[in-house]
């Protein structure tokens, strides 16, 4: 991590050559200095914001409402970065947001209740399950015009922007929908929609062993090839940071308590007395954050284990070769814009659950706030080149500095300059890096 | 050419191949063929439809007419995989390589290998491509860097890795020297006759007519399109090769002063 601490550009000879050894053997044992800088830089920012703010930043309720506030756009950046390296780019994952939130809430609100029953627990389910095939369908219909017509994506998604936030506007008419399914404004978190502590811990603790038997699991497999293996204290090392930082996080969503009148009600139907001092119960993980979490496995999972995954980096590196080497570029592409759009449906869920209502102005400018969280995550707008928890990071350090702000008082217009000329150093510092490492 | 090569089935048979792009003749009904362990050299001047000719067999390139016999038989090329699964293997000019992947990655582009949970094997691709790849060039380390950071000459190590890996039968090989360097270049050839002895055909299409007197036994000559001629590379000087690439004409049918003024 103190790579990126370093002291910058200075030449003397001595000084560099022990950067460069600290960097060889960072890659030597396969370990991301991008990623690690930008652990570096989010910590700075909450420290920063932390101590700015008069010590409100760093409290289990701030970074409780920052987590929620981070899963919508973390979950739909997964998968732009898959679109972003695949050489191509959605700008119209925003006004799908809009679309694809509003039938769900239609579903729920005025179509399912009637055929079903009000408070049917099947209602959430179909309503999730139509959702997320609506977004597959647009994302396969942009992916074809464009993998198939030959029309850039941009051109195809510029157009969706357009015609998709007509429909969200056209299926309601304009109108607000509300309140959502009881079951289903769980996933948008709130007071109830959340783990409760037992749940994360037990989260927390299948998610170390987790980390544990990947490093076990890599080792062996290593041996087993006869390759070099990683020295053994950078593996435990590893191992203690990462049960660390997740043990540390559940730890913070168990430190945020449920407000004292909604206590009181889980106390009346739990049966619990309610004592003297009040009653602490804590929140734990909220819904839409293990959601990301879910969301982030399974998109790395694809991006890093899977042949499709290998062939969008494949495409994105070089398309030619990609097509020589026998890869179906066509459907790969199509898959890819699919993918986005089952994502997009998740997020608009998490979006309406979390409002508690549908508007047809649902997700407008997120595609920017997408696009913005993949590339601040390293994702090159040249293709080939992106991770999946890079872009987490991404959103996480911009929803940051919105809610740093946001508690130090500036405007929204201000918060806007600071984003725009964030995003744009980030991907200016990132060049240069790049290179100065590409040989 | 041996009588007793003659008497079998070619290995590759190209059969009036032709290829147009909007009116042009890129091919004009091209008759080529290659034997087991045999190396035909395909040359030409820019334009002469060398490489396009050859797409039609590494499946790159749709012929508009002819038809393509392996062993043969009439088969049908249309995808670059259709050409792989024939055993049909070829290195680019361009390497076709993804410069952000490494080269266990670029090795195994579009044939993957699978663990039994259908997940990419990456240890195993890794250890394939060592094999392979240490076999080509002993010294060559850098498995886990993305090749655009590798040299022109690993870069190639690659490309005819993956060749070799999957055991192609044919192998085209476009330009295979054009960006190495001396000692690089006598590597490969000395790759390309060993693969030869190993019974694999070879199509090297060149520029470089010393390259090709050098390895291969016969040599076809393509001019705008068309096939000027095949000859056997023990009868013919490298004079008579330049005249009939440059003009055209077979060594029986070109002049002396013909010959003097290609040096003029």
């Amino acid at each position: 991590m103190s790579v990126v601490e370093a002291p910058p550009t200075q030449s003397d000879t001595p000084e560099q050559s022990t950067r460069r050894s600290f960097g060889s053997f960072l890659r030597d044992n396969e370990i991301d200095t991008r990623m690690a800088g930008m652990i570096a830089l989010l910590l700075v920012i909450w420290v920063g914001f932390h101590f700015l703010s008069g010590g409100t930043f760093l409290t289990p309720r701030n970074l409780w409402n920052l987590s929620v506030q981070t899963s919508t756009v973390g979950i739909m950046a997964t998968g732009m970065v898959l679109v972003i390296v695949s050489r191509n780019i959605d700008l119209s994952v925003g006004s799908m947001v809009g679309v694809v939130g509003m039938v769900m809430a239609i579903l729920q609100f005025e179509w399912l209740p009637p055929l079903m029953g009000l408070g049917n627990q099947w209602i959430w389910i179909i309503t999730i399950v139509i959702g997320l095939a609506l977004g597959a369908l647009i994302g396969a219909f942009q992916g074809s015009i464009i993998a198939y017509a030959g029309v850039p994506s941009f051109i195809v998604t510029l157009g969706g922007l357009l015609v998709w936030r007509g429909f969200a506007w056209l299926t309601a008419s304009g109108r607000t929908l509300a309140p959502m399914d009881a079951t289903f404004q769980l996933l948008g978190g709130g007071s109830r929609g959340s783990l409760g502590e037992t749940g994360s811990w037990v989260v927390g603790g299948v998610a170390c062993i987790g980390i544990v038997a990947l490093l076990v699991l890599g080792r062996r497999r290593r041996r087993k090839f006869g390759f070099r293996l990683r020295p053994m204290w950078l593996d435990v090392t590893l191992g203690v940071f990462g049960c660390a930082v997740v043990l540390g996080a559940v730890w913070v969503t168990n430190s945020y308590y449920l407000p004292e009148s909604i206590a009181r009600e889980v106390a009346e139907e739990r049966g619990i007395p309610w004592p003297q001092g009040g009653l602490q119960i804590p929140l734990g993980i909220p819904y839409p954050v293990l959601i990301l979490i879910g969301v982030t496995l399974v998109m790395g999972f694809i991006a890093n284990r899977r042949r499709f995954g290998r062939n969008i980096y494949a495409i994105g590196g070089n398309p030619e070769a990609a097509e020589l080497g026998g890869i179906n570029t066509r459907r790969t592409i199509v898959k890819t814009f699919m993918t986005m759009g089952i994502l997009v449906g998740v997020s608009a869920a998490v979006s309406i659950a979390r409002l508690n209502a549908a508007v047809s102005g649902l997700g407008t400018l997120s595609e920017l706030y997408v696009i913005a969280a993949a590339v601040i995550g390293g994702t090159s707008l040249s293709g080939g080149i992106g991770t999946i928890p890079g872009a987490i990071l991404g959103a996480l350090v911009m929803q940051s500095l919105q809610s740093g702000m946001v508690l130090l008082g500036v405007g929204a217009p201000m918060q806007d300059v600071v984003l725009g000329v964030v995003l744009v150093t980030a991907v200016a510092i990132d060049a240069t890096f790049r290179r100065r490492t590409a040989r | 050419m041996t009588s007793e090569m003659t008497a079998r089935a070619p290995l590759v048979e190209l059969r009036n191949m032709s290829v147009s792009f909007g009116g042009v003749h890129a091919v004009n009904d091209v008759t080529v063929d290659l034997y087991p362990g045999e190396i035909v050299g395909i040359v030409g001047g820019n334009g002469a439809g060398k490489s396009t000719l050859i797409k039609t067999l590494s499946g790159a390139q749709r012929a508009d007419s002819g038809q393509i016999f392996i062993d043969g038989e009439p088969v049908s090329i249309n995808t670059p995989r259709d050409a792989k699964a024939l055993g049909v293997e070829t290195i680019y000019q361009t390497l076709a390589l993804a410069d952000n992947l490494d080269s266990p990655s670029n090795m195994f582009l579009g044939r993957e290998l699978l663990t039994r949970w259908r997940t990419l094997d990456d240890s195993g691709m890794e250890d394939a491509a060592r094999k392979v790849m240490t076999r080509l060039n002993p010294k060559f380390q850098n498995f886990k860097v993305p090749v655009a950071s590798l040299s022109g000459g690993q870069r190639q190590g690659v490309a005819i890795a993956r060749a070799v890996h999957f055991n192609a039968r044919i192998l085209i090989m476009d330009e295979p020297t054009a960006a190495l360097g001396p000692a690089e270049t006598e590597q490969v050839r000395g790759l390309m006759r060993r693969l030869q002895q190993e019974g694999i055909g070879i199509f090297l299409i060149s520029h470089d007519i010393h390259d090709v007197f050098d390895l291969a036994g016969r040599i076809s000559v393509m001019l705008q399109g068309k096939l000027v001629g095949t000859v056997n590379k023990d009868d013919v000087t490298m004079d008579e090769v330049l005249a009939m690439i440059i003009i055209g004409k077979l060594p029986e049918e070109v002049t002396k002063t013909e010959l003097e003024q290609l040096h003029g």
